[in-house]
């Protein structure tokens, strides 16, 4: 366990420092800052000072070399609007996305693995024709239309929820959150439930497969032939193997949720990092788009490394020794 | 009064082809201790036979007539609430392949901890004292490192046991074996075969031990039901048949055994293959495949010989020396 997970953070290293350069070298090709964060009234000597100040007199390799160098002792750079690190800018705005990742894929989960399941077990019900068709728009529709649809509905129209922003956050371990009051979670709800509705209809999808299978194996039916409930053969003998599957696609569309939220965020201002990634390419704040990418970067091989260990506690068959690369 | 007693079964599926009438008027009864041996191809209706005494017939499929008195109760048309009381507890079964029958993910003390509490009120504690003796009577050692074990850390013929000792648990009074030994090696197959005569002998368990492999039962049994196309052929005590048998298909499963005693001469097989139950000749099923097939088998056979209950055969022409109706071939 302990090698295996040593190995893996070894190889996490290469993948962090391969991305770095590609992050680096493809921000550097997508537009000189100097363009926007420059007046034009300035005249060339004040242009060459700021420019030096902000590092891009230097070519190329030196300023990824300067940036690895910033990186390793856990500084990204500073951005060029605010003047602030890099870092601690998306850091701030950290909580508040990861609040609504993680409430999204609660949704996702209580509510899709029932369904799933219900139409696994009823394939031919009404019901379960509903719940897929259903599922078929949750992956359709376009997230912005329905996060605007809902707005106009629940917002606008009925008055229920409020539309934009967050509520009343309270700290909780240092970390802001808003999910501690009715009023946070009303505010909440919304931009939630939009960004779940891709991995609801996922969920539903991965549990109806798993079902179907699962229940036409001979397993099932020994479990009914040693006069088990239908509760217990359902909710363990069932559950216990389709959660192999969802856990690895939902762990994998984890890093997705956090780093996509920005279409939820721009929606619902939620201000959150999405926001503040679009706001920075925007104004190309060079130091807070790498950092902000390295950051996802940095989440998804930590994800990778919980599913795998997750994986093994769920299915006593996988041993994480056996886990190659 | 016999443990179970199966009068007239029809067991049918209904598919968007027709009716497939899998089991078709099967009679047999089974006494305290006996053991029955159900044999026939693969298509013969022995398993589906096997899932209609458990009531694990699922959709499309159902009893549609027919009575299974399990210790004078009629098990068909029961409630789903009753079924589960008797599975696992007075009525158990052994599937086949050994390598499916136990969940994946839960290690084997849950397996057996969760049968045994489904039908006992006893502590978790005391239900894994008597996992563990059931484990030791199957012949599995260091049965209590076992019981934490997943089944993937088992081999085939030890997970076969540890589906046995599921079985065993409840002390039921009738097991349904269907061809527990088919997915083994042979020397293991022979244990178990051993340790299941045992435990019959012993507790007075009546048991049904389905297979294809006439060489199997003729060991383990006591009375034999050849099944062929949905239907009993022959009934009656394991060495009489094998000895005298009547039916040209009883017949032809013991030519197709390899023994020592026909070294050198060619194997006999029986030729043509197993009808589509969707579709039966009228008459004999085993008609078209059969040396013996007259005019008159073209009429559906009925079921002779059946008063005393020792021998029954469905068939127009039995063998000479089959001992039951003389006619001359």
């Amino acid at each position: 366990m302990t090698v295996f997970i040593i190995r893996r953070l070894m190889q996490a290293g290469v993948v962090v420092l391969l991305m770095s350069f590609l992050v680096f070298s493809g921000v550097f090709l997508v537009g000189d800052p100097v363009d926007i964060l420059i007046s034009d009234e300035a005249d060339e000597e004040d242009r060459e000072r700021a420019i030096a100040g902000l590092g891009l007199d230097k070519p190329f390799h030196m300023q990824y070399l300067l940036f690895l160098r910033g990186a390793l002792r856990g500084d990204l750079g500073e951005s060029f609007i605010f003047e602030e690190p890099a870092l601690l800018l998306i850091v701030e705005r950290m909580p508040a996305t990861m609040e609504l990742a993680l409430f999204a894929l609660l949704i996702a989960v209580v509510i899709g693995i029932p369904l799933g399941m219900f139409a696994g077990f009823r394939p031919e019900s009404i019901t379960a024709k509903t719940i897929m068709s259903g599922s078929i728009l949750g992956f359709s529709l376009p997230s912005f239309w329905v996060g605007i649809m809902m707005m106009v509905l629940f917002a606008v129209h009925l008055g229920w929820l409020p539309s934009t922003g967050r509520g009343p956050t309270t700290e909780w371990f240092g970390i802001e959150v808003s999910f501690t009051s009715w009023k946070g979670i009303s505010y909440l709800l919304m931009p939630a439930i939009n960004l779940s509705l891709f991995k609801l209809a996922l969920v539903i999808r991965l549990a109806r497969a798993g079902t179907r299978e699962v229940v036409h194996q001979d397993y099932i039916k020994f479990a009914r032939a040693k006069g088990l409930s239908g509760r217990r053969i359902v909710l363990v003998h069932v559950l216990k193997n389709i959660m192999i599957p969802v856990v690895t696609v939902l762990g994998l569309e984890f890093g997705g949720l956090v780093a996509f939220s920005i279409v939820t965020e721009t929606v619902f201002a939620w201000p959150g990092m999405g926001k503040l990634l679009i706001d920075s390419i925007g104004m190309l704040d060079r130091p807070v788009i790498v950092a902000y990418l390295m950051i996802i970067v940095f989440l998804f091989v930590i994800i990778n490394l919980v599913v795998d260990i997750l994986y093994s506690i769920l299915d006593p068959r996988v041993r994480l020794g056996e886990i190659r690369s | 009064m016999a443990t179970l007693e199966v009068r007239n079964l029809q067991t049918s599926f209904f598919t968007k082809a027709g009716e497939v009438k899998a089991v078709d008027d099967v009679s047999f009864t089974v006494d305290r201790g006996q053991v029955l041996g159900l044999v026939g191809e693969s298509g013969s209706g022995k398993t589906v036979t096997g899932f209609s005494i458990m009531g694990l017939v699922d959709a499309p499929g159902r009893v549609v007539g027919g009575q299974i008195q399990f210790q004078g109760e009629d098990l068909v048309g029961v409630s789903p609430k009753r079924w589960q009381k008797l599975r696992g507890n007075q009525i158990a079964m052994v599937f086949q392949d050994p390598m499916m029958t136990l969940n994946p993910v839960l290690r084997i003390d849950t397996q057996m901890i969760e049968s045994i509490r489904a039908h006992q009120r006893v502590s978790r504690d005391q239900a894994r004292v008597m996992a563990r003796d059931a484990l030791g009577q199957v012949g599995i050692p260091s049965a209590d490192e076992r019981l934490k074990a997943y089944p993937h850390q088992f081999s085939g013929g030890m997970r076969q046991r540890v589906s046995i000792a599921i079985a065993l648990l409840n002390r039921p009074d009738l097991i349904v074996a269907d061809e527990p030994t088919t997915a083994l090696d042979v020397t293991i197959q022979g244990q178990i075969l051993y340790e299941m005569q045992k435990l019959c002998r012993d507790t007075g368990t009546a048991l049904i031990w389905i297979t294809h492999d006439l060489s199997v039962i003729a060991g383990l049994a006591d009375v034999v039901a050849v099944m062929y196309a949905g239907r009993i052929v022959e009934f009656g005590e394991i060495d009489d048949v094998l000895d005298r048998p009547s039916h040209p298909y009883t017949s032809g499963l013991i030519g197709s055994i390899p023994s020592r005693n026909q070294r050198g001469q060619r194997l006999q097989q029986i030729p043509g293959m197993t009808p589509s139950l969707l579709n039966l000749p009228a008459g004999c099923a085993f008609r078209g495949r059969c040396a013996y097939a007259q005019a008159v088998c073209a009429v559906a056979p009925e079921v002779s010989g059946g008063d005393d209950g020792r021998r029954r055969l469905r068939c127009h022409r039995p063998l000479s020396d089959g001992g039951l109706s003389q006619e001359s071939v």
